[in-house]
C-alpha cells in the first residue's frame, strides 16, 4: 500500500518535469545558439590570450631548453640535455643554493614579521584595517625601486645607520651592512612583506573566535591555543604569504643588483645575465623551466593543504 | 576577572606598539628617499646639503618626462585592455563549458604563480620565434598577460558572491544578454573590475622585469631609466619625480577616504 502510494507520488511530479523540460529544449533552441555566440564573445579573447601569450610561450621555453648553443649567441636546433646537467656544475649551483638560501631567510622573516602584524590587524575595526594596508602599500604602489635604493643610502658605510652608530660611540668603524646577503634580504623583506601580510590576515580574520574560547574553556593556555588551534587553521594563509615571498624573491634579480653589489647573485640575476651579457638562451630556458618546477611543486602542496590560489592575488 | 581584562588590554596595547613600530620601518625608506630628493649630489648616496635645484631640473628636463608619461601612457593601455578582457572572461568562463575550458582556466593562473622573469624570458621567445619586433606593442602585450589573472580572480570573487537569479529574471522579463550584462551584472561586479583595475595599474606602473625584457632600445620606461641608473647612483631628480608622484597618491587616497566616509555619513543619515 505505502509502497504504491510513493511510487504515485514519486511519478506525478516526474512527469510535471518532463513536460516542463520538453518545453524548456524547444524554446531553448533558439536561445542557445544565442548563448552560445555570447559565450564565444565573452570567453574568445581571454582564452586566445591564453594561448598565445601563456601556454605558447611556455611551450617554446620547454622546448629551447633542450636545444643546443650555437656561436655568437646563435641557437643551434638539436636535442640536448647539457643545458640540465650545466645547473649541477658547481658555478651556477651555488648560485642556485645561494638563491635558496636567501628566498628560504626572507620568506622565515616576512612570515615572522607579517603574522603579528595580520593578527594585530584582524583585531581592529575594517576601516581602520583597510586604511593601514593602504598605508602599507602605497610607497610599492609608487616606486619600490626608487623607494629600494634608500637602503643603500641608509646602509652604506658612511650612510644614515652607520654614522648614527659611530656618533652615539657603539662602534668605532663603520660596518659593512650593504652588498652582502644581509642587505639583499632585508631588502628583499621590505619588498614583500606588505603583500605577505594581506593573506595572513584575512585568515586570521576569518577565524570562528568560538574555537579560541572552546580551546580556553577546555583549559589550554593561550600558547597551547595558539599552537594547536590558531596556527593550524590559519596555516593556508601562512603558505601564501610563504608563496606571495618566495616566487618573486629568486626572480626578482633588480634587488641583488643594487643591494647585493655584484656580490651575491640569485638565480634571477643568472637567467638575466643568459639571455644579455652570456647570450646563451637555451641554458637561461633551462634555468627557468627549473625554477618553475621547484615553485609549481610548492603552489601544489598549496593547493593540496586546501589553500586558494586566488588568494594568491589578494 | 578583571585580572583577565587587564592581561587583554595589554596585549593590545603591544600590538599596537607593534603595528606602529613597522609602518615606521616601512616609511623610512621613503622619509630617506623624499629627504634625498633635497641633496647636493648627483651620485645621491650621501647627504651633501640641502637644494632644490633638483626640482628645478626636473620640471626643464623633457627627457624625463617623456619618459614618465610613456610609462603612464603603457601603464593606461594596459589597465583598459586587461580590464576588458578579464572581467569578459571571468563572466564568460563561469557559465560556458567547452573541451580544454580546464587547461585555460589553469594557465590564467600561470603567471601569477612562476616567477616573473620566467613570463618574461617565455614571451621573448615567443616574439622571436614569430619576428614580431619589439617596442611598445610588445611591451604592452607582455603586461597584459602578466594583470589578467589579477584582474580575473577580482571579478570572479565578486560573481561567485552573486545571486544568478537576478540575471535570469532580467532575461525572463525580456532583456537580451547584452542589456542583461550591462545592467545587472556590470554594477554587481564593478567594485572587482575596479580593484583589479586599480592592482593592474600600480603593478605596471613599476612593472621592470616584463619589460626590460620585451622593450627595444628607444622605448624606455620609469624603471628601466631608474633600473640603468643603479650603479652610477639615481640622481636626486628621480627622487624630486618620486616625491611628487609619492605625495599626489597620498592624496589621491586622503580624497578617496573622505569621500567614502562622508557617503558613507550621508547614507546612515537617510537611513534615520
Amino acid at each position: 500500500m505505502s509502497d504504491i502510494s510513493v511510487k504515485a507520488q514519486t511519478v506525478v511530479p516526474d512527469a510535471k518535469k518532463v513536460t516542463a523540460g520538453e518545453k524548456k529544449v524547444k524554446h531553448g533552441r533558439k536561445q542557445s545558439i544565442r548563448a552560445t555566440i555570447s559565450n564565444i564573445i565573452m570567453c574568445g579573447p581571454m582564452t586566445i590570450w591564453s594561448v598565445l601569450f601563456i601556454l605558447i610561450p611556455v611551450v617554446m621555453l620547454v622546448f629551447m631548453s633542450f636545444m643546443t648553443k650555437g656561436l655568437l649567441g646563435k641557437i643551434v636546433y638539436k636535442f640536448t640535455l647539457v643545458n640540465y646537467t650545466d645547473i649541477f656544475k658547481p658555478v651556477y649551483f651555488n648560485v642556485v643554493k645561494e638563491s635558496l638560501i636567501i628566498a628560504l631567510w626572507t620568506t622565515l622573516l616576512t612570515v615572522l614579521l607579517g603574522y603579528p602584524l595580520g593578527m594585530v590587524m584582524s583585531k581592529l575595526k575594517k576601516k581602520t584595517t583597510g586604511v593601514i594596508t593602504i598605508l602599507m602599500m602605497l610607497p610599492l604602489w609608487v616606486s619600490g625601486l626608487v623607494i629600494l635604493y634608500s637602503f643603500v643610502i641608509m646602509l652604506n658605510n658612511s650612510g644614515t645607520i652607520n654614522s648614527f652608530l659611530m656618533n652615539i660611540g657603539l662602534i668605532k668603524k663603520p660596518l659593512q651592512l650593504l652588498y652582502n646577503n644581509f642587505s639583499v634580504t632585508i631588502g628583499m623583506v621590505y619588498m614583500f612583506l606588505p603583500f605577505a601580510v594581506l593573506p595572513m590576515y584575512s585568515s586570521i580574520e576569518k577565524l570562528d573566535p568560538s574555537l579560541i574560547e572552546a580551546s580556553k574553556d577546555l583549559g589550554a593556555n593561550p600558547v597551547t591555543t595558539f599552537f594547536k588551534v590558531t596556527l593550524p587553521l590559519t596555516s593556508p594563509g601562512i603558505f601564501a604569504g610563504v608563496i606571495l615571498t618566495f616566487i618573486p624573491c629568486i626572480g626578482y634579480y633588480m634587488v641583488t643588483d643594487m643591494l647585493g653589489g655584484g656580490t651575491s647573485m640569485l638565480v634571477g640575476n643568472l637567467i638575466y645575465r643568459q639571455f644579455t651579457i652570456s647570450r646563451n638562451w637555451p641554458f637561461g630556458a633551462a634555468l627557468s623551466v627549473v625554477l618553475s618546477l621547484i615553485i609549481l611543486l610548492m603552489v601544489v602542496i598549496y593547493t593540496k593543504l586546501g589553500g586558494d590560489l586566488d588568494d594568491l592575488a589578494s | 576577572m578583571p585580572k583577565k581584562k587587564k592581561k587583554g588590554h595589554g596585549w593590545k596595547i603591544a600590538g599596537n606598539i607593534y603595528l606602529v613600530i613597522m609602518l615606521i620601518l616601512l616609511y623610512a625608506p621613503v622619509a630617506v628617499m623624499i629627504r634625498y630628493s633635497f641633496n647636493n649630489s648627483r651620485a645621491n648616496v650621501t647627504w651633501q646639503g640641502f637644494t632644490t635645484k633638483y626640482y628645478a631640473e626636473l620640471f626643464q628636463d623633457s627627457n624625463l618626462w617623456d619618459i614618465f608619461f610613456t610609462t603612464l601612457l603603457i601603464a593606461i593601455i594596459v589597465t583598459v585592455i586587461g580590464t576588458v578582457i578579464g572581467t569578459m572572461g571571468a563572466v564568460g568562463l563561469s557559465k560556458a563549458k567547452f573541451p580544454g575550458k580546464k587547461l585555460i582556466t589553469n594557465s590564467i593562473y600561470f603567471p601569477i604563480v612562476i616567477p616573473e622573469i620566467v613570463l618574461a624570458v617565455a614571451m621573448l621567445l615567443m616574439f622571436n620565434g614569430a619576428g614580431v619586433q619589439l617596442g611598445i606593442p610588445t611591451i604592452v602585450i607582455g603586461n597584459v598577460t602578466l594583470v589578467l589573472p589579477y584582474v580575473y580572480i577580482t571579478v570572479k570573487a565578486r560573481l561567485v558572491g552573486m545571486d544568478p537569479s537576478t540575471e535570469e529574471a532580467s532575461m525572463d522579463l525580456g532583456a537580451d544578454r547584452f542589456y542583461t550584462f550591462t545592467h545587472i551584472t556590470m554594477p554587481e561586479i564593478m567594485p572587482g573590475i575596479i580593484a583589479g583595475a586599480f592592482m593592474s595599474f600600480s603593478l605596471v606602473l613599476d612593472e621592470l622585469i616584463i619589460t626590460s625584457f620585451l622593450t627595444d632600445a628607444e622605448t624606455v620606461t620609469l624603471p628601466i631609466k631608474v633600473y640603468s641608473m643603479i650603479k652610477k647612483g639615481i640622481s636626486p631628480e628621480i627622487n624630486a619625480l618620486t616625491t611628487i608622484v609619492f605625495l599626489a597618491a597620498m592624496l589621491l587616497v586622503v580624497m578617496y577616504l573622505v569621500v567614502t566616509e562622508l557617503i558613507d555619513k550621508r547614507k546612515q543619515r537617510l537611513a534615520v
